[in-house]
C-alpha cells in the first residue's frame, strides 16, 4: 500500500502510470498539453524501462489507426492526445468501440477553435459522447494515474470490451506539480493481468475483425449498448478492489461530497471540483446546505446516482465547461434527460465557465451556490448563466 | 512465407484465400487481391480501408478472407498496417505477412500521409495499390489516379471539358523519393511479373510497396471479358510501365521496342471515346516526355 | 480445403449471440451462380494444361489440383476472362439452361 512519493506534473504522472500498465504498443502524436506525456514515456522505451513498440506516426488519425491496429492483434494498446486531435481522430473512434478493443487513451481537455487556443474546457471530449467510449474525468494527478491503471482493467473486462477515455484538465493538471504515491511494479502486475482475448486477428485460427454489416447493423450496435450497461458494475468492482489494493476509493461512478442533507448541490467535471471542494467545506462551515456531486463517468451515465441525488436535493447547477452552441451545456443536457424521470424534479440551473481556459475561481463557485441557494427558496433565475465574462453582454 | 520467387501458374498453389466474393464479374481488382493473397498464403494479417474490395468480400456473414483480414478507415490503411506489424512483433508472433490493399483513391489521395508515415517508420509491411483510376466503389469519380481524358462522374467530357484535365499523379517516385527498400509497378496484364513482383515483396524486411494497374470493365467502359487483355494493352502501349525500384535505384522491366498504338487502347474504353485529335496528342506527349525520362535515367 | 464451400448460416436468435468483435475467417453462406448468364465449359481433349485460365480467374473458380481443370459453379460468375484468354480455344462460353457439351 506505501508506494513511491513522487513529485511530478499530471502529464509525467500518466507517463507512470503507463509504465505500469505495461502496454505493448503506445502510438503517439504530440499536440499541446498532452505533449510531455508522450515524451516521457518514449524516454521509458528508451532505456528500457518500459518494453513497448514505440511508434511515431504522422497523424492523430493515424494515431488511433495504428492503435486500432496493435489492438487487433491483441496487444495491449495506449495512446493519447487533445482538442483538435481527439476531433481529428474522431472517425476512428466509434471504429474502435464497435470493434470491441479496449484502447485506453488519455486526453488532455483543452478547447477547440476557432478562436485557436490552448487552454482547458470540456469541449473536446463532451464532443465524443455518442463515440462509444467509456468516459472518466480526473480531479487531480493522483486520480489520473490511479485512473489509468483502473481503465485497463475496465475496458479489458471480458463482459464490457469496450475502450477508455481518460480525462485530465489540460496545463491545470498536465502541467502543474503534485505530491502523487506510484503503486509498486508487483501490485500492479497482480490488479492488472496481461491482456488475452478472443477478439483478434490470430495466425492459428483466422478471423475477420472491423467487418462490414449491413442487414444485421442494429444487432451488433444493440449488442454494444447491452455490454456497455454492464461497464457500471464492473467499475464499482474494480473502483473497490483498487481502493482495497492501493488505499484510495473514488467512489465508482459519481462522488458525492457532504449531499446527505444538502438543500442545492453543484455538479463539476474535472479539476474544478477540487474547488469546489473547498468552498463546499468554507460554505458548510457558515451553515449553508451546499454538497458536491463529482461527475466521475459521463459514459456509461450515472442514471441511478444522479435520479437519486435529484431526488434528494431542492436545486441542482450543473457546471458546464462547454456550450453545445444553439442550446445549452452538454451536461445539462445529460442530466436533464435522467431528472426528467422524475415527477417533482428539482430547480436547475446550467451554469457555463471556464470556456478557454477562463478561470473559475472560489467566488465564482461561490456565486454560483447563492444563486442555488436563491432559486432554492424559490426565486426566479436565469436558467443559463455566463461565469466570470470580462464584459457586459445582452445575450 | 514466400522463399522462393513465385513466377508461374504451376508454382502457384491451388489454394484461394480470397474467394466467394461479390466483385463484379471480370474485376481487375479481385484478380490483383486474389493472385497477391496465393503468394503470401493463409499466414496473413491483411487490412483493406474502404473500397472495392473491402466491399465485396466483408459482408458479414459472407467473409471472403480465408486469413486474417480487417477494414480500416479509408484514410488509414498505412497506420493500421504499422499497427499491426507492432502489436504482431511486440507480441512474438512469428511468420506471417502484414498486408494491406488500397484502391487509387486510398492511396494517391486520402490514405498517401498515412502510406508516407509507414515507410518512414521502415516496418515490415506490404502496401499494395490496385488501381482501377478512379473511386470506382462510390460510383467512379475522379481520383488523383485517374488519367488525362478519362471520362468520370465527377470529370464529365462535354464542350468544354475532355474529362480529367490532370495527370495521373506519379505514386511509384512518390514512394520511391521515400528511399523505400522495394517498389514495383505491374499490371494484372501481365500476371507472372506481377506474382514475382509480390514474392519479391514479400521478402523484403522493411516496407514494401506494388502498385498493380488493375481495370475496371464496369468504370472503364470495356466488354468483362477483356479485363486482363486491358491491363496487357496499357503496358504496351505505353500508358503503364512495369518498373521497380530497389536499393535506391529505378529498373525499367520491359521495354516496347514500338508502342502499340495508344488510341486503339484509348478508343476500346466508353471513358475515352469521347477524346478527340487534341486530347490523344497531349497523352501522347506525356507519355513520351515520361518514357524519354525513363530511358535515360533508369536502367534498362 | 482448398476452396471455402457455403456454409449453413444459422441466425443469432438473441443479440447477446452476435459476435462480440472477431468472426470467422473463409466463411461463405451463398454462391454466385445465380449471376451467370453464360458458364465457362472446358474440352478437357483441346485444353493443353497451361494454367492460363487458372491464373486469370478473378473468383479463383478453377481448380487445377486433379487430372483435369474443374470448375466450381458455385462460385463461378461466368465473366468469360477464361474463355477469353484460352490460347487454343478451349473453353466455350455457353448460355445457362442450354444443354453443355461437357466433354
Amino acid at each position: 500500500m506505501n508506494g513511491k512519493k513522487l513529485f511530478v506534473s499530471g502529464d509525467e504522472a500518466v507517463a507512470e502510470a503507463v509504465r505500469l500498465t505495461k502496454p505493448k504498443v503506445i502510438s503517439a502524436y504530440p499536440i499541446t498539453p498532452q505533449t510531455v506525456a508522450v515524451e516521457r514515456i518514449s524516454d521509458f522505451v528508451e532505456d528500457g524501462s518500459l518494453k513497448a513498440e514505440y511508434l511515431h506516426v504522422e497523424s492523430e488519425h493515424s494515431a488511433m489507426s495504428a492503435a486500432m491496429g496493435a489492438a487487433s492483434v491483441g496487444a495491449r494498446t495506449f495512446t493519447a492526445t487533445s482538442s483538435q486531435g481527439l476531433l481529428y481522430m474522431a472517425e476512428v473512434l466509434p471504429y474502435v468501440s464497435g470493434a470491441r478493443f479496449p484502447i485506453v487513451m488519455m486526453n488532455a481537455n483543452r478547447t477547440l477553435a476557432t478562436p485557436w487556443a490552448l487552454l482547458s474546457d470540456h469541449r473536446d471530449s463532451l464532443s465524443q459522447l455518442d463515440s462509444g467510449w467509456i468516459q472518466v474525468y480526473c480531479e487531480n494527478a493522483q486520480e489520473t494515474l490511479d485512473m489509468i491503471i483502473q481503465a485497463y482493467r475496465i475496458a479489458e473486462d471480458p463482459k464490457v470490451m469496450t475502450p477508455m477515455m481518460v480525462n485530465l484538465d489540460g496545463f491545470i493538471l498536465t502541467h502543474t506539480y503534485e505530491l502523487v504515491e506510484l503503486p509498486g511494479q508487483a501490485e500492479v502486475d497482480d490488479f492488472l493481468p496481461p491482456y488475452s482475448t478472443e477478439n483478434r486477428m490470430d495466425l492459428d485460427n483466422p478471423k475477420t475483425v472491423c467487418y462490414a454489416a449491413m442487414n444485421d447493423y442494429m444487432e451488433f450496435h444493440m449488442k454494444q449498448e447491452f455490454d456497455m450497461r454492464k461497464a457500471p458494475g464492473v467499475i464499482e468492482d474494480v473502483d473497490r478492489l483498487f481502493g482495497d489494493r492501493f488505499g484510495r476509493y473514488y467512489d465508482g461512478m459519481v462522488e458525492q461530497y457532504r449531499c446527505e442533507d444538502a438543500e442545492v448541490v453543484l455538479l463539476t467535471l474535472g479539476s474544478v471540483t477540487g474547488t469546489t471542494r473547498a468552498v463546499v467545506d468554507a460554505m458548510r462551515g457558515e451553515g449553508y446546505k451546499v454538497g458536491l456531486v463529482k461527475m466521475r463517468y459521463l459514459r456509461p451515465f450515472p442514471r441511478e446516482e444522479v435520479l437519486k441525488i435529484a431526488a434528494s436535493v431542492k436545486a441542482m447547477g450543473i457546471l458546464d465547461k462547454d456550450m453545445s452552441v444553439g442550446y445549452e451545456g452538454i451536461v445539462f443536457t445529460n442530466v436533464n434527460s435522467t431528472i426528467s424521470d422524475l415527477d417533482n424534479p428539482p430547480k436547475r440551473i446550467n451554469f457555463i465557465g471556464g470556456l478557454g481556459g477562463r478561470n473559475i475561481s472560489k467566488e465564482n463557485i461561490r456565486g454560483m451556490f447563492r444563486e442555488l441557494l436563491e432559486l432554492a427558496e424559490g426565486q426566479e433565475k436565469e436558467k443559463i448563466q455566463f461565469i466570470n465574462v470580462r464584459c457586459n453582454y445582452h445575450g | 512465407m514466400a522463399d522462393k520467387l513465385i513466377t508461374n501458374a504451376r508454382d502457384l498453389t491451388n489454394s484461394e484465400y480470397f474467394y466467394g466474393h461479390r466483385a463484379c464479374a471480370g474485376c481487375g481488382g479481385s484478380l490483383a487481391l486474389r493472385l497477391a493473397m496465393k503468394v503470401l498464403g493463409p499466414r496473413s494479417l491483411v487490412a483493406l480501408p474502404a473500397n472495392c474490395m473491402s466491399a465485396v468480400s466483408f459482408l458479414y456473414p459472407q467473409i471472403s478472407f480465408s486469413s486474417n483480414s480487417m477494414i480500416t478507415p479509408f484514410a488509414a490503411t498505412g497506420a493500421v498496417l504499422s499497427g499491426i506489424e507492432a502489436g504482431a512483433r511486440a507480441l512474438g508472433l512469428k511468420d506471417y505477412h502484414v498486408v494491406g490493399f488500397a484502391g487509387d483513391g486510398g492511396t494517391a489521395d486520402i490514405g498517401i500521409q498515412a502510406l508516407s508515415g509507414a515507410i518512414d517508420r521502415g516496418d515490415r509491411v506490404i502496401y499494395i495499390c490496385y488501381d482501377n483510376e478512379a473511386y470506382m466503389n462510390t460510383g467512379i469519380q475522379k481520383s488523383g489516379l485517374t488519367p488525362y481524358g478519362s471520362r468520370t462522374t465527377t470529370s464529365p467530357a462535354g464542350k468544354n471539358l475532355p474529362g480529367a484535365t490532370r495527370m495521373k499523379k506519379n505514386m511509384f517516385e512518390i514512394v520511391a523519393a521515400h528511399d523505400i527498400a522495394y517498389a514495383a509497378t505491374a499490371s494484372i496484364g501481365y500476371p507472372e511479373d506481377y506474382l514475382k513482383k509480390i514474392s519479391k515483396a514479400a521478402q523484403c524486411e522493411s516496407t514494401s510497396y506494388v502498385h498493380v494497374l488493375a481495370p475496371c470493365a464496369t468504370g472503364w467502359g470495356f466488354p468483362i471479358e477483356q479485363t486482363v487483355q486491358m491491363g496487357k494493352e496499357a503496358v504496351d502501349c505505353g500508358l503503364w510501365y512495369l518498373a521497380e525500384f530497389e536499393e535506391g535505384e529505378f529498373r525499367l522491366n520491359r521495354n516496347p521496342g514500338t508502342f502499340s498504338p495508344v488510341e486503339e487502347y484509348l478508343k476500346k474504353q466508353a471513358r475515352f471515346r469521347h477524346l478527340g485529335k487534341e486530347d490523344v496528342d497531349v497523352i501522347l506527349r506525356n507519355r513520351d516526355r515520361k518514357w524519354e525520362k525513363i530511358r535515360n535515367k533508369w536502367s534498362v | 480445403m482448398d476452396r471455402p464451400k457455403i456454409v449453413e448460416y444459422n441466425m443469432p436468435e438473441c443479440v447477446e449471440d452476435y459476435p462480440l468483435g472477431a468472426f470467422c475467417a473463409g466463411h461463405l453462406v451463398r454462391g454466385n451462380a445465380g449471376w451467370r448468364v453464360f458458364r465457362p465449359v472446358i474440352d478437357h481433349d483441346k485444353c493443353i494444361n497451361c494454367l492460363r485460365c487458372f491464373l486469370v480467374c478473378p473468383d479463383g473458380v478453377i481448380d487445377k489440383s486433379g487430372e483435369q481443370l474443374e470448375i466450381d459453379y458455385d462460385f463461378c460468375k461466368g465473366c468469360g476472362i477464361c474463355a477469353f484468354e484460352c490460347k487454343v480455344g478451349a473453353i466455350r462460353m455457353v448460355k445457362e439452361g442450354d444443354q453443355a457439351d461437357e466433354r
